[in-house]
């Protein structure tokens, strides 16, 4: 045993990781409060909401009071103007310690819903949505995806038609994250012709006529409900739409950025929880004579994780940074998402190797991860597809 | 009505309390520390009577290094108006801080005194109770419920036998129990707006105080490692046991 170690305290769990000067004392206050949240409000809970297949929607409620709906939104809306991603960093890394991806996935399912709107919407959509949505009292979820496809954006089929002063909505969407108890859902429409140019965005109320929805069952967020969506000749009004007609992909494209900073920290975050629990364990259980941390086949494991997650939030950080310059990193955040959802797969099976059966049994953070990975590996712009956007970038 | 309370910078409550390898305390290094619990029931009590009222002005007062300005800037997140840091790098004990206290309220004429029942660091439970002696004000420690009421305060206390109702002439200073309340928590919105908030620094020397530890430390060690129990037979081998094990009989 290190002679510096004194029990949980180790350089690479959260707190005692090295964190550099782009840090404030307000990222600081802010992990504190997440932290004592995540620890009161989710953590006793976990496992019970998981198992149930979801969480109490007070929990919304108590999410904006303490400011984490609102992070990075105007004042006027109800949020927090922080327009700074370090925020972005900590909030994902302190919400992940969960370990529920799918707690987090429905409780911050807006911030993939509500930014088109703010981004490109009418003044009057956006003061009918933002403060309902800030506040804890809407869900309001985005619906990409299809039943024919995802990554393939630009070729989506549900079919929005102009008729008077309405848009008649026909088609469904798929993998909804939200899905059943959204409020609110942005929707991407054909609203023109083949290809990119011819996507809308609009935004669907839940109770609108011909608009259904159906339950789907998971390998892991099963604290999320997620959703098949159905629209038959669901009527719309032209002031629902996000943005200007046929210009919607850039939109779409816009939000991913910002969610696939997101998933990157949270999956490097979830990582790190995995290294951490192996690690507690690993001190702690005795093989063969001797604390499992002491065989050097066991060691090395924790080494390779330790760089991983290192390198990652070192390259983290450093697109963060050049976000915060103003900067869109297409390329290096296609290259990040698929270097943080590795290193995620890989401290997941890691860790639960080191943890042997007990890993291996429900209630064990790191089994549930373990189950979360394809999710974060495949959502918000699977691995390959991410690698093509950087091969595309690199002008290859 | 001004409210005046005690904030303190110790070591998280999370984290476990290492002894110094040469005994001459506990380890502070690279360790996380937060605001004492009992304080942030103060703090919260100081807000519920601002927002019931009765209290115009939380002041947050904290002594010790620059960093206590971190604790004070949690308070004023979670609801406090401005703050008051003592520097210094010295170690201060309760007599020092009851007499910096009694200081800042002869400057500050709150006309009430939150603090908590005790910090967890060293768990001296005394501030409350001298900077009371010291300011000839009534106290009431221990509370778990506090009603004011124009120049009285009724306070409910936990004492050994169960609870205790008591009602003081104002100013007075109370000291809180875990029970007294649930702590909000410092939302970001708030945290922005701490940043504007004032904090006042001065130094003991500035206020004229003799803050020299009266107590000496002389060694600090680790409570003995508990040993694993044993299931006894039966009552005689308890007794046995008891007597002539343990002593206690
Ligand atoms: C739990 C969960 C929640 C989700 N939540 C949402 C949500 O809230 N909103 C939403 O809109 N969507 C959501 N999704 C959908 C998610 O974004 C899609 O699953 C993802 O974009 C991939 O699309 P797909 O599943 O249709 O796979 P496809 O696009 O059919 O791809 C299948 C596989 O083929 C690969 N592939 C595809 N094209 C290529 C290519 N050109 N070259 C090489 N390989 C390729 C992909 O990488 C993938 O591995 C969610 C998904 C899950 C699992």
């Amino acid at each position: 045993m290190p002679a510096d170690y004194h029990g949980g305290e180790s350089p690479f769990d959260f707190d005692h990781r090295y964190q550099g000067p782009a840090y404030t004392d307000d990222h600081h206050a802010w992990r504190a409060t997440l932290r004592a949240f995540v620890d009161q409000e989710i953590m006793p809970h976990v496992d019970e909401w998981d198992e149930a297949g979801g969480f109490p929607r007070g929990l919304y409620k108590k999410a904006a009071d303490v400011g984490l709906l609102g992070v990075g939104y105007p004042e006027e809306y109800g949020g927090t103007p922080v327009d700074d991603p370090f925020f972005l960093l900590v909030t994902a890394e302190e919400m992940a310690r969960c370990s529920a991806g799918g707690i987090n996935a429905s409780l911050l399912v807006h911030n993939i819903g509500l930014p088109p709107v703010m981004a490109v919407g009418s003044d009057e959509l956006k003061q009918r949505i933002a403060p309902q949505v800030l506040s804890g009292d809407k869900i309001h979820a985005l619906a990409i995806t299809e039943p024919s496809g995802g990554s393939d954006v630009a070729n989506l089929k549900t079919r929005a038609v102009l008729d008077g002063d309405h848009y008649v909505v026909n088609g469904s969407k798929m993998f909804i994250t939200g899905g059943m108890r959204a409020d609110y859902y942005s929707v991407a429409v054909r609203t023109g012709g083949d290809g990119n140019a011819g996507i809308s965005l609009l935004l669907i109320e839940r109770d609108r006529e011909g608009f259904t929805r159906t339950e789907l069952k998971k390998q892991g967020w099963w604290a999320s409900d997620t959703a098949a969506l159905y629209f038959d000749d669901v009527r719309v009004p032209v002031e629902n739409l996000i943005g200007e007609e046929n210009k919607g992909f850039a939109g779409i494209m816009k939000n991913f950025n910002n969610e696939r900073l997101w998933m990157s920290a949270s999956a490097n975050a979830l990582a790190r929880v995995c290294l951490e629990d192996a690690l507690a364990w690993a001190r702690d259980r005795q093989t063969f004579g001797q604390r499992l941390a002491d065989h050097q086949v066991i060691r090395h494991k924790f080494a390779e994780m330790a760089r991983k997650i290192n390198a990652t939030q070192a390259y983290l950080e450093q697109c963060a940074q050049r976000v915060a310059e103003g900067e869109r990193p297409v390329a290096d955040l296609s290259m990040l998402k698929v270097q943080s959802t590795l290193t995620m797969e890989f401290c997941a099976r890691e860790a639960m190797q080191i943890l042997g059966g007990a890993g291996y049994m429900r209630g064990c953070r790191v089994e549930r991860i373990y189950r979360e990975v394809r999710v974060m590996a495949i959502g918000g712009g699977s691995e390959e597809i991410m690698r093509d956007l950087v091969a595309r970038q690199m002008g290859i | 009505m001004k409210v005046l309370v005690a904030v303190k910078r110790v070591i998280d409550y999370n984290v476990k309390v290492r002894v110094k390898a040469d005994n001459t305390g506990v380890e502070t290094a690279n360790v996380k520390m937060s605001m004492n619990p009992f304080d942030e029931i103060a703090i919260e009590e100081a807000i519920r009577l601002k927002e019931a009222g009765t209290a115009e002005e939380i002041v947050a007062v904290s002594m010790g290094p620059q960093q206590c300005q971190e604790t004070i800037r949690t308070a004023l997140a979670m609801g406090a108006d401005r703050g008051v840091l003592v520097k210094t790098d010295d170690e201060l004990q309760p007599l020092a801080v009851a007499k910096l206290m009694k200081a800042v309220v002869d400057e500050e004429q709150p006309g009430l005194i939150i603090l908590g029942k005790q910090a967890i660091d060293d768990d001296s439970n005394q501030t409350g109770q001298m900077l009371a002696a010291l300011l000839g004000w009534p106290q009431a420690t221990f509370a778990s419920k506090v009603e004011i009421a124009g120049d009285k305060a009724k306070v409910t206390r936990e004492v050994d036998g169960g609870l205790e109702t008591i009602e003081i002439n104002m100013p007075c200073i109370v000291t809180t129990d875990l029970r007294l309340n649930e702590p909000r928590y410092a939302s970001l919105p708030n945290i922005m707006k701490a940043k504007k908030k004032p904090i006042d620094e001065k130094s003991p020397e500035d206020m004229g105080v003799d803050t020299a530890p009266r107590l000496t430390t002389i060694k600090v060690e680790e409570p003995p490692k508990r040993e694993a129990g044993v299931i006894v037979e039966d009552v005689a081998q308890l007794v046995d046991k008891l007597r002539n094990e343990a002593g206690v009989i």
